[in-house]
């Protein structure tokens, strides 16, 4: 294993780059952290949204929030891959369509997370805030959405661990991510599949255990200045 | 191009779409039946009075929760065979050696997730419940069988739901090993027809479907057996 390593840690970890396209471990780190930042955006408005008072806002987005639930991200993948080329008119890199895959797949899962944050509030904090005069867009902004996104942060990093598990499946559409540089190492190598997707395996698992560990330490930490407010 | 409804309804697309979708019911239904067991045995060696087995099964279930699905399934489809010897091997590779690691990685990838469904249900049930079945002298094994299962299952079934719906969404991944299911048979008709709108829209619309039934499921479940306060 240790040679196997060592003759393809480089090419495991940015792909062939400068060479050719970047990718490996590299590419899957910069898809995740801009998936989900380029989705923050669109779970707060969908997040908002589904708990809008306005109907008219409210049911259009709750029927996007199940129909993209119901399906695959696979099948989001395969949509934006094939549909992405005739919206924009010209051919589209599997970087975009897995970027734009992931951005509306994780804007919808955000959005429950969104909803479930500030529905985690009680009540009156939106009731005081209109009462000393706030419109609904202020008492959002500058009471409600503070103290939701900081009881959301653990379930960000959650969230961010599933980005990185769900760019994997970038291998299907071609795009050379850790997974796809594996099976290309993988068939270079011929001999040593245990090997190869043992590694493989390993990398996710630091990666996102450390995260998950990092959730749970922050939860805890979030948990503590809360009760410490609480007692003072 | 224009949408052509009747290449989904009938004709040689529709079956190999229609078989497409049977196999991703098989695999969900297999997977299911296998992960179920696996899961109640990890969650009871969770919570046994045993401190290396709760150890190994956090080991596991956290192993399978921060690898992603794909990862298994290369690994169970080109990794695991390897390690097997030659007469197996072969026996393997003779018959649907697709399907099978699909089912194993599936099973396995499931089986963790439920466990911690079923372990946080069998915690949701009053520490005294436990201490009363073995001060009035169950073991550990007909306390959870007698006693707290039967509880515990209720609260359970809920989750377990809908980690059956996540399985249904994930069955999708197995067409990277080449399982002839929906997603793999939608991909077939695309490069044969070039009707990717019609194929991915059969697919997307089952997918949809079955999900939905599903989720009704979950919300039957809850108005006939609402949660009980113990």
């Amino acid at each position: 294993m240790l040679d196997l390593i060592h003759d393809y840690w480089l090419y495991f970890l940015i792909g062939q780059y400068p060479n050719g396209p970047f990718g490996g471990l590299g590419l899957t780190l910069v898809l995740a952290t801009s998936g989900l930042l380029l989705s923050l955006p669109l779970g707060l408005i969908f997040g908002i949204a589904r708990i809008s008072p306005f109907r008219i806002i409210r049911w259009p987005i709750t029927a996007l929030v199940y129909l993209v639930r119901g399906t695959p991200l696979l099948m989001v993948i395969f949509w934006a891959y094939f549909f992405l080329p005739s919206i924009t008119g010209h051919k589209t890199d599997q970087i975009t369509t897995m970027l734009t895959a992931l951005v509306i797949f994780d804007g919808v899962y955000l959005a429950e997370i969104v909803r479930a944050g500030i529905l985690g509030l009680p009540k009156g904090q939106l009731e005081c805030a209109r009462s000393l005069g706030l419109g609904y867009f202020e008492a959002m902004r500058f009471i409600i959405l503070p103290q939701a996104l900081r009881s959301m942060l653990p379930s960000l990093v959650n969230q961010f661990i599933s980005t990185i598990k769900e760019t994997s499946l970038g291998y299907i559409i071609g795009l050379t991510e850790v997974s796809f540089i594996a099976s290309q190492i993988n068939t270079q190598v011929l001999t040593k599949s245990t090997q190869v997707y043992f590694i493989l395996g390993l990398t996710y698992f630091v990666l996102c255990f450390s995260l998950s560990r990092f959730a749970y330490w922050l939860e805890k930490a979030l948990q503590r200045t809360r009760s410490q407010k609480a007692a003072a | 191009m224009q949408f052509d409804l009747s290449l989904i309804l009938s004709g040689k697309y529709h079956d190999w779409l229609l078989s497409g979708l049977g196999v991703s019911l098989a695999l969900t239904g297999i997977t299911l039946l296998l992960a179920l067991p696996l899961a109640i045995a990890i969650a009871l060696c969770r919570l046994a009075p045993i401190k290396p087995l709760n150890w190994l099964a956090l080991a596991y279930v956290e192993t399978i929760r921060n690898i992603p699905l794909l990862a298994h399934l290369l690994f169970w489809y080109f990794g695991a065979p390897e390690l097997l010897p030659d007469n197996i091997k072969e026996w393997l590779y003779s018959g649907n050696i697709e399907a099978i690691s699909a089912v194993a990685g599936l099973t396995f990838y499931t089986a963790a997730y439920m466990s911690e469904d079923i372990r946080s249900g069998i915690r949701g049930i009053p520490v005294q419940q436990i201490e009363a079945a073995r001060a009035i002298g169950f073991g550990f094994m007909a306390t959870m069988r007698l006693v707290i299962l039967p509880q515990a299952l209720r609260i359970t079934i809920p989750p377990l739901i809908s980690q059956t719906l996540n399985l249904w969404k994930n069955t999708s991944i197995a067409t990277v090993i080449g399982v002839a299911e929906l997603m793999y048979q939608a991909q077939k008709v695309e490069t044969d027809s070039f009707r990717s709108t019609e194929a991915f829209a059969f697919a997307t619309a089952s997918y949809l479907g079955v999900s939905l039934v599903i989720t009704l499921l979950a919300a039957l479940y809850h108005h006939r057996y609402p949660v009980r306060n113990v």
